[in-house]
């Protein structure tokens, strides 16, 4: 594997750059190329040798084979909302940025399908279905500004994402440039491609196998009736047995969202949402679909609230209202910054009955560090992000703070959950992955990469601590077994 | 007599290695050794003792499929799941399960019912395991709400070609832990290792379900019904049609949801369908089953929703030029469909049908895939068809199975 960072190297490869696209996108000053050097998760940084703004997936596939031929490493960025670091630069390689490919090629209705290009945001997406009464379901939160590419590179989820699935449900074919630089088209517009489903394993892989450059997205039909409710508990046990009442009784909310008495607080001091004075946790919870189907299921919903303990339920009347709940929550990752002045964005999933346990070790760990955790969540499918909160400026905090954030994790491998549920590996949880993972399923993922990016070029360093080499026959890396080499044993 | 393989496989799995009989043959080809490991640990050892040996391996469940695809190149070791069964562990509160790859389908479904959940995929083929349905990734009617198998297989363990296990995904329906293998194995027909244990996300029973169906004559009547479905607020959970060889379409439309919802969307789906369509509590014979039966012709065909209509359209026209007694039935509610011809049909004349079929399915953006057909027919067609992206496909089972044992050429590309 090459990584010739020399200056030399890095200028010829920016001249061969400007000959393929244009000198404005090709991007070399040192204050320019500051202002990409971190993306969602800023605590990582790393300013890139070359940023590169390519406008079409040709021009895309150009600048990853002549970065293939200088040996260079190259990441590609979206909107750079990511928060596990998988958009962070290498200083000797080339950020491929998606920000000139924001067009929305085709909306087909009639095929239930929109063709993008990666730099669009999730949002447009939606907001370009809409007259056709359709929608794009997956709705991360930072859905004004992250960009489909992002999106497909992390397979996004969202609060919706409990009853439509994840963007991997969603994205039915793509064009890509794989690190041989080559364009390549996988699945379409009909289901079901013929072959193995690259397509699946290439949603996730957080630009590790090659660089989208063109989604086509499934379009959801806009759902008839949508009903939100917001309800107030003492303690986050009943607001989660209401949760395992709710989906216990074969209910399919399109979302439920909790959060616990300090990321109220937060969202009180940040959007003053209102919420009722006193909960220990609040619950939002949102039926849509056919209007008599989410009417009878609402009252169900409603019920299993008071039956656990819910002492203000509040319904919204109409799409201000139903604004003003989701306010609190949409807010609440910004609105810790008014009571903590920095904080850790955790996320880790368990199995969601596994809830309350989790919650009150999560509790017992705060007051034993002395750390305060903020608490929001999407409770119908188990997928916490404790908010860890502390103060830099202060000796000791940030170590504290990143302990407690790992010993909640560690809780989720405990509880056999995941290290993450949607925010993704990158960079800043690739030391958890052998938690989660043995040397031999790590190994085994690592093929899937020997066969799109065997020079390992493509976005490297994120997802798995130890690269693979690629020229290992599989199935040899693991040595001759000790008793045959003791002469115990004989192969079978 | 000493059999160096058999004697490596007995020392793997005990008595479970066994030489091969007749009825062990794959799609006409003969097996030397079977073996049916009873653990994924055992079914590892079986596998590296084939990798010592370099056995060809095909991988058999309840051997619903076993005639689909393009036979083996060459078979040494049919390894059997039958004796990998049974539910590891049903997280009821968590609607999620996770099954040994041997359990059919049907077993498992017993003992989700229990309980009030399902895995909600389709099975076509009665009998047919859970690994082969994932292997295959077949589906039915109910892909239009719920999905296929990618999309509810969570976790999974697999023992690679090499005799290595390894699991991805885990039992939490949320997780983006690194690369999704489940998504790599759905479908992959058994090239890149053996299938030893699923975990999958389950999904409530409705509490009231039922069908409206109308009878329309041509595919254009079909496609108008299908679409003004689709533009409407009923949310199908199937939107089928049945176009039997004999002439006209079926339209079907299953909805699943509370008692009261149901009712209303019932009323509104015969106002789409036209105030004479039939209403019923279970599904019409020809639900969830394929157009065809054992040693018949069998395809898949895909389309964009769209461009169905134009799919059946085609479909009648092979009928009247060839006088083919094409069946075609599927989910016009997203665009896959599957056609069945008899099994005595001259295979110069099934060549010409898969040809204009394919040709068809290319202008409507999909694929015609022949699923199983018989020996004659397979040597006359091309399969697979065309395939996007084949060289990473060739790239992924070098990776996987550099000697290329696992179902050698059962797949795309010869892969």
């Amino acid at each position: 594997m090459a990584t010739t960072d020399t200056p030399t190297s890095i200028d010829a490869l920016a001249a061969r750059l400007r000959a393929i696209l244009s000198d404005e996108q090709v991007v070399t000053d040192r204050q320019e190329l500051r202002t990409y050097e971190c993306d969602g998760l800023a605590v990582y940084k790393v300013i890139p040798a070359l940023v590169v703004l390519p406008r079409t997936g040709t021009e895309c596939a150009a600048v990853v084979r002549a970065c293939v031929d200088a040996g260079v490493p190259f990441v590609a960025r979206g909107s750079g909302t990511g928060l596990s670091g998988g958009a962070l630069p290498r200083a000797d390689g080339v950020l491929i940025v998606t920000a000139q490919m924001r067009r929305i090629l085709e909306i087909a209705p009639q095929d239930q399908r929109a063709i993008v290009e990666p730099g669009v945001f999730n949002l447009q997406v939606t907001r370009a279905a809409t007259p056709y009464g359709y929608y794009y379901a997956p709705d991360p939160s930072s859905q004004q500004v992250c960009s489909i590419g992002g999106n497909v590179a992390e397979n996004s989820g969202g609060a919706h994402c409990l009853k439509y699935g994840f963007t991997t449900n969603h994205v039915t074919g793509i064009e890509f440039a794989t690190p041989d630089g080559e364009l390549v088209r996988l699945g379409g517009r009909a289901p079901d491609s013929p072959g193995y489903d690259l397509l699946g394993a290439f949603v996730g892989s957080e630009g590790t196998l090659g660089i989208a450059t063109e989604v086509t997205v499934r379009l959801v039909r806009l759902p008839e009736t949508v009903r939100t409710l917001l309800a107030g508990f003492r303690t986050t046990d009943e607001a989660g047995a209401a949760t395992s009442a709710i989906i216990g009784a074969g209910v399919v909310p399109a979302a439920i969202e909790m959060m616990d008495a300090l990321a109220i607080e937060a969202a009180e001091a940040a959007v003053r949402c209102g919420y009722p004075a006193g909960a220990g946790a609040v619950l939002i919870v949102e039926l849509d679909g056919p209007t008599p189907e989410v009417d009878a299921q609402f009252e169900h919903v409603e019920r299993f609230c008071r039956e656990n303990g819910a002492f203000e339920i509040r319904i919204a009347e109409d799409d201000i209202e139903r604004a003003m709940i989701w306010k609190g929550r949409k807010s609440a990752f910004a609105a810790v910054g008014r009571i903590s002045r920095d904080y850790i964005v955790q996320d880790g999933v368990i199995p969601r009955t596994a809830l309350p346990d989790v919650l009150r070790r999560i509790a017992e760990i705060s007051r034993e560090r002395g750390v305060r955790v903020a608490n929001v969540f999407h409770a119908g499918d188990g997928n916490l992000h404790p908010l860890v909160l502390f103060d830099e400026t202060i000796e000791g905090q940030t170590e504290q703070a990143e302990q407690v954030s790992g010993a909640i994790l560690d809780l989720c491998i405990e509880h056999g959950g995941s290290i993450t549920g949607e925010h993704g590996v990158g960079m800043d949880k690739t030391k958890h992955m052998p938690r989660m993972f043995t040397d031999d399923d790590l190994d085994t993922m690592q093929l899937v990469r020997c066969a799109f990016d065997p020079q390992g070029l493509s976005n490297p360093g994120k997802i798995f601590p130890t690269p693979r080499l690629c020229g290992e026959v599989p199935g040899r890396h693991k040595g001759v077994h000790p008793l045959q080499e003791a002469g115990v044993a004989e192969v079978f | 007599m000493v059999d160096g393989p058999l004697d490596a496989l007995r020392a793997a799995a005990g008595e479970a290695a066994r030489p091969a009989e007749d009825a062990d043959a794959v799609a006409g080809v003969p097996a030397r050794y079977v073996a049916a490991p009873a653990s994924t640990d055992e079914a590892a050892a079986v596998v590296r003792a084939a990798a010592a040996h370099d056995l060809a391996v095909v991988v058999r469940g309840a051997g619903t499929k076993q005639d689909w695809a393009v036979p083996p190149r060459r078979l040494d070791l049919v390894l059997d799941t039958r004796r990998l069964t049974g539910v590891v562990e049903h997280a009821a509160g968590d609607l999620v399960v996770v099954v040994r790859a041997g359990t059919t389908c049907e077993e498992l479904q017993e003992k989700l019912t229990p309980t009030a959940q399902q895995l909600a995929l389709d099975a076509p083929l009665p009998g047919a395991t859970v690994g082969g349905t994932v292997a295959v990734s077949t589906s039915g009617p109910r892909r239009m709400i719920y999905g296929t198998v990618r999309d509810m297989l969570i976790g999974v363990t697999i023992v690679r070609p090499d005799g290595a296990v390894a699991h991805a995904g885990g039992k939490v329906v949320k997780n983006v832990a690194g690369y999704d293998l489940g998504k790599l194995v759905a479908g992959s027909y058994g090239t890149l290792g053996l299938i030893t244990r699923c975990a999958f996300r389950l999904h409530p029973l409705p509490a009231a379900t039922a069908l409206v169906g109308q009878r329309v004559e041509g595919a254009e009547e079909a496609g108008r019904l299908a679409a003004a479905v689709l533009a409407a607020q009923v949310v199908p959970s199937a939107l089928e049609v049945d176009a039997p060889p004999d002439g006209g379409i079926e339209v079907a439309v299953l909805l699943e949801g509370v008692p009261e919802g149901v009712e209303r969307r019932v009323t509104t789906t015969r106002q789409l369908l036209g105030g004479d369509a039939t209403v019923s509590g279970s599904p019409p014979a020809w639900w969830s089953a394929y157009p065809w039966s054992s040693g018949d012709v069998g395809l898949k065909l895909t389309a964009t929703l769209s461009r169905v209509p134009a799919l059946l359209a085609a479909a009648r026209a092979v009928r009247v030029r060839y006088g083919a007694p094409l069946a075609v039935r599927g989910s016009a509610g997203t665009g896959v469909l599957y056609a069945g011809l008899p099994g005595v049909t001259d295979p110069d004349v099934v060549a010409r049908v898969v040809e204009e079929l394919r040709s068809a399915a290319r202008g409507a953006a999909g694929h015609a895939v022949v699923l199983t057909a018989p020996a004659a027919v397979r040597d006359r067609v091309d399969v697979w068809g065309p395939v996007g992206g084949l060289d990473l496909m060739r790239r992924v089972k070098q990776q996987f199975d550099p000697d290329g044992r696992f179902a050698p050429g059962r797949f795309v590309g010869g892969i």
